[in-house]
């Protein structure tokens, strides 16, 4: 059967741009040096890397070796925290570790660990109903002892934009070092590291049409990592392990892309998501917005459907051809409520019935009105299917 | 009498067809043949309930995450889409809950059977409809089959040694009439054929006779958790309510068991009752286990109609024995009264009571207690 298929799951992942896979594809045959190396097949990857990364410096506002080339956003989330908490500690600047329960699991079990077999304190930052932390409590939390804090640039789940200049700000005059785990934010968000203010921010390719398995570590000069993963003199002794060199060139033509398309980029997402939005509340009435109603990603609307299950959700749209996503769901059938819903306040059983839209820049209104039709539908079946069952 | 046997679905291209799948080779020769019969397939798991407060992590047997990824893996390879159900709370609710209070009632359950009653042939089948599929399929070794009048039927799979009509003889009319059998019209042996065929690696994974929640646990250490009550020391008593002894708790015993009583006596004794109210276990001769008749209720006559007088069959009363001649007599709508030609020794109420007409099955239902032991 051939049937219509929407992808609205780009929080996820993108697909990557033509653009970009045509820059890369030289760097797998042609030239395939290390880029460590002395001869010049070496030295036209390291040629390769280096523009990259210039192009990547410039487009984040720093210096181009303040960017650290990684495998990507888990990866660049465990080397700032890891990496920054021992290293300040090892200066004597004390134990405490700020974060929020809403960040993503690369941060919040990396922040466990550290807590569990590190001896660090971990001080969680409450979130309000709509997801956003407060720059009060941000400020009260602050203590002398704290030697990192990491809030995420925008969630995940519910799409919420935190207030990091004012964080980072806050931080800056504290001597605390902070982190921003802006994953979800590349191509969604004008990234200006010093307008934002931070000293450690993470990014990942494959979220804004680069290739998979490769990100980016934004490290303020001055700001001292141990290395998560020891080795080679890689990135300054900052991360070991040969460049992936054609990954490094997609992720940095990407971002190039993402920053010359990104007025026309963001407000189609803006435009399509609202659509969805709309629709979801008007037509379904068990459905409501999580998040926040404004501050969010352009590409990103979540909902929480009273008394639907989200894992026979999310089969039902796939097999009518709509791919999507809830925090909930998982390819086990055991689905657990997701923590972030939890912090924000929702019950168990309403967060075991998430849902997750994210647009790209090639869904269109016709796309978005498909699934709407496909998601009335699924939910109508689905509480048909509830009364059948009793 | 016996009605003509005519194949019942015809295989169309457009039907979609939901296969539940284990990993094992059963259900995976079963997916394969129904894609090469030009369905529209979807793969299904259910994800059912395992009791981790006792056993740690401990999965469910008929979903570990092995088979997950053996039946993913089976999926990819024939091309269909996979997802797995959560059944976990329907499945503790409906069936670990039968299981146990069957156990406080001094009985032996069958999950299993009432697994494919309440859980796959009504859980899973509702949402496999819903996804609109026409049917669901499993790998079950038994056969369905329609009458002249359109009536299906229940029969035994081609392979005896395998036959699984017996745990099958819940559904009716509705059930079967959306409900696919692919392996049953094959032997064992030609299933793996087939496997090798459609070049599906499954391993080889042994029959286990244990039920599928406990896991690694006994099921006498699962009650001694959860219904700590029926394993309380008690007498042991004859016939006639003499105490001879003292048990370690009713559900420790099953009937006809004559090991571990602990009893001395000049004749060999046997379990032959259980009398949950006194928490007494009844022990008997060799004779008194001997019996020929029983009575079971909570049938189900697959035509869909309770027949109106009394019938010839032979009657199974556990999966693994033969069927035995008896004579057959409905009472009312859902209850059997059961007259062996010749006594049987292992009546055991919380079993099934399952009558054929040869391969085909008439109905079952849940042998009823006995009246000893009062």
């Amino acid at each position: 059967m051939n049937q219509r298929s929407v992808y609205l799951d780009h929080s996820a992942s993108t697909p990557t741009d033509p653009r970009v896979l045509e820059a890369m594809l030289p760097y797998f045959t042609e030239v395939y040096g290390n880029a460590l190396s002395v001869h010049s097949q070496g030295r036209r990857a390291e040629q390769a890397i280096e523009n990259a990364r210039m192009t990547i410096a410039r487009l984040l506002n720093c210096k181009p070796f303040e960017i650290v080339f990684t495998g990507g956003g888990s990866e660049s989330d465990n080397l700032a925290l890891r990496g920054a908490a021992i290293a300040a500690r090892d200066a004597g600047r004390g134990n405490r570790i700020i974060t929020t329960p809403i960040e993503h699991s690369a941060i919040g079990r990396t922040v466990d660990q550290l807590a569990d077999h590190y001896n660090f304190t971990k001080v969680l930052l409450p979130v309000a109903a709509t997801g956003t932390v407060s720059t009060v409590d941000f400020e009260r939390l602050c203590e002398s002892d704290t030697v990192l804090a990491s809030v995420m640039l925008a969630n995940n789940e519910v799409g919420t934009l935190e207030p990091i200049a004012e964080l980072a700000a806050i931080a800056r005059e504290r001597g605390v070092i902070f982190h921003t785990d802006a994953v979800q934010a590349g191509g969604q968000i004008q990234l200006d590291v010093q307008q934002l203010g931070v000293d450690l921010l993470s990014l990942s390719a494959h979220k804004f049409y680069g290739p998979k398995g490769v990100g980016v570590l934004y490290v303020r000069d001055g700001v001292n990592l141990v290395p998560s993963q020891s080795g080679g003199s890689h990135e300054n002794g900052r991360r070991a392990g040969t460049h992936a060199t054609p990954l490094i060139v997609g992720m940095a033509k990407a971002l190039e892309l993402a920053s010359a398309e990104f007025e026309t980029r963001t407000a189609h997402y803006a435009h399509v998501r609202d659509l969805l939005i709309e629709g979801v509340l008007s037509r379904i009435p068990e459905a409501q917005l999580t998040g926040h109603p404004t501050e969010r990603l352009p590409c990103h609307a979540s909902f929480v459907f009273l008394g639907i299950d989200a894992n026979k959700l999310l089969i039902h749209l796939d097999m009518r051809g709509v791919a999507a996503s809830s925090a909930s769901a998982c390819k086990t059938g055991n689905p657990e409520p997701s923590g972030v819903l939890l912090a924000l306040g929702y019950d168990r059983s309403t967060a075991l019935g998430s849902l997750r839209l994210s647009v790209g820049k090639d869904t269109t209104e016709d796309d978005a009105a498909y699934a709407l039709d496909k998601i009335v539908e699924s939910v109508a079946t689905l509480k048909k299917l509830s009364r059948v069952l009793g | 009498m016996s009605r003509p046997i005519k194949a019942v679905k015809i295989m169309s291209k457009n039907k979609r067809v939901v296969v539940a799948m284990s990993g094992g080779v059963d259900s995976s020769v079963a997916a394969a043949l129904l894609v090469e019969q030009g369905y529209d397939v979807v793969g299904m798991m259910m994800r059912l309930w395992s009791d981790e407060a006792m056993g740690g992590a401990e999965h469910n047997r008929c979903c570990t995450p092995e088979a997950m990824e053996d039946a993913q893996r089976i999926a990819a390879h024939i091309g269909i889409p996979f997802y797995v159900l959560d059944t976990k709370d329907v499945f503790r609710n409906k069936i670990v809950e039968f299981f146990i209070s069957g156990h406080r009632q001094g009985v032996t359950p069958n999950p299993c059977m009432e697994c494919n009653r309440h859980i796959r042939f009504d859980y899973l089948l509702q949402n496999a409809l819903a996804l609109d599929a026409d049917y669901l399929a499993t790998g079950h070794y038994a056969r369905i089959t329609q009458a002249d009048d359109g009536i299906f039927e229940l029969r035994q799979g081609i392979d005896a040694s395998k036959d699984q009509s017996y745990v099958l003889s819940v559904m009716g009319q509705e059930q079967l009439s959306h409900t696919l059998f692919p392996i049953g019209e094959y032997p064992k042996t030609e299933t793996r054929a087939l496997a090798a065929k459609f070049g599906l690696q499954v391993e080889s994974k042994k029959d286990s006779q244990d039920l599928c929640f406990l896991g690694k646990n006994d099921y006498r250490d699962f009650l001694a958790v959860h219904a700590p009550e029926i394993m309380q020391p008690g007498p042991i008593v004859r016939k006639d309510g003499t105490v001879i002894g003292q048990h370690k708790g009713l559900a420790k015993y099953t009937i006809g068991q004559r090991k571990g009583l602990g009893v001395t006596s000049l004749e060999p004794m046997y379990v032959i009752a259980m009398n949950p109210y006194r928490n007494a276990l009844v022990v008997g001769e060799k004779h008194d286990l001997g019996r020929d008749f029983l009575t079971a209720g909570r049938i189900n006559w697959v035509s869909g109609t309770a027949p109106t007088a009394a019938f010839r069959a032979t009657v199974k009363i556990r999966y693994k024995s033969d069927a035995y001649p008896a004579l057959v007599t409905p009472i009312g709508a859902d209850r059997m009264q059961v007259q062996f030609d010749e006594p049987l020794r292992d009546i055991t109420p919380g079993q099934g009571a399952v009558a054929y007409d040869g391969g085909r099955v008439i109905g079952g239902g849940i042998i009823e207690k006995m009246e000893e032991g009062r």
